[in-house]
């Protein structure tokens, strides 16, 4: 079949089907961007499981003293540590997928995506 | 005592029906064994089958249809009463329902094309819906709610020029 007799078969009620469809599609997209989390440890275990979208400092006590932990803007970075290189600190604002590990503290700050495991469904 | 005798008339509708159906089931099966790139993601061409028979022989026909190929579909995948089964039955009953009103819209705006579009954003909001309240409560559904839609629009799309083209065909 041609594309110009396929076309032909859409009736004007599709046509508008179609575009709220992908108008639906479009106003969604990047919505809720990715299913980002920011994932806090401390000592190995989950200290916190939070989403960026929600602005906040969290404070983290470890063996040295308090990491703070902030998220602001759907950004996360560690803001202060009572570590003595600041290695975490001065690693700023996290990207997806990014880790910031404050060693001394043992307090670790992951940005990474929420799984979601869609198989068999 | 007289033995009880059942005998059940098979009409012509049946043997139709079970026909089709098998078609449906045929078509899942195929599916089935085409690997996908992103798990979740079906064109569902059995709903070819389904708008055919909502064409052609009416809603009632075509619940029949979808239904049995659901059930059947799942007894050959073994995946009857899994989640999965519960997922493919909430989708195929909601697309139904779309179906049955949006059959009733004049025929003369609305072809093939847009009742099969309607009826995946049915089908995919109802897994959705089965995923967010049953099988992962809490889970952030909205970052994928645009992936499947689009799928959704894509093989709706697809699936409804198909429809269209069979029924252009036999006219």
């Amino acid at each position: 079949m041609k594309p110009a007799a396929a076309l032909s078969l859409l009736k004007p009620g599709d046509w508008l089907v179609l575009a709220g469809g992908a108008a639906l599609v479009a106003a969604l997209w990047g919505h809720g961007g990715s299913g980002d989390r920011v994932v806090i440890k401390q000592a190995g275990r989950v200290f916190l499981e939070t989403t960026p979208r929600l602005d906040r400092e969290i404070a983290v006590p470890g063996p040295l003293g308090v990491t703070q932990v902030e998220i602001r803007g759907g950004r996360v970075r560690i803001k202060s540590d009572p570590g003595t290189q600041q290695i975490c600190v001065k690693q700023g604002w996290l990207g997806p997928g990014q880790v910031a590990i404050c060693l001394p503290n043992r307090v670790s700050v992951e940005r990474g995506a929420s799984i979601y495991d869609s198989l068999n469904y | 005592m007289t033995p009880s005798i059942i005998n059940l008339e098979i009409s012509a509708e049946d043997r139709r029906i079970a026909g089709l159906a098998a078609a449906a089931v045929g078509l899942t099966l195929a599916e089935a064994a085409v690997p996908l790139p992103l798990p979740g993601v079906k064109p569902g061409l059995a709903n070819i089958v389904t708008l055919v028979v909502l064409y052609q022989f009416g809603w009632r026909a075509a619940v029949w249809v979808s239904l049995l190929r659901i059930v059947a579909g799942a007894l050959a995948l073994g995946a009857f009463l899994t989640p999965t089964f519960v997922m493919s039955l909430a989708g195929g009953l909601a697309s139904l329902t779309m179906l049955g009103l949006a059959v009733h819209l004049p025929r003369r705006w609305f072809g093939p094309v847009g009742l099969s579009a309607l009826a995946a954003f049915a089908h995919i909001g109802a897994q959705l819906g089965v995923v967010g309240v049953w099988l992962m409560p809490g889970v952030n559904l909205l970052p994928l709610l645009s992936v499947f839609l689009g799928a959704a629009w894509v093989s709706g799309l697809v699936n409804g020029l198909v429809v269209a083209g069979l029924l252009e065909k036999k006219t």
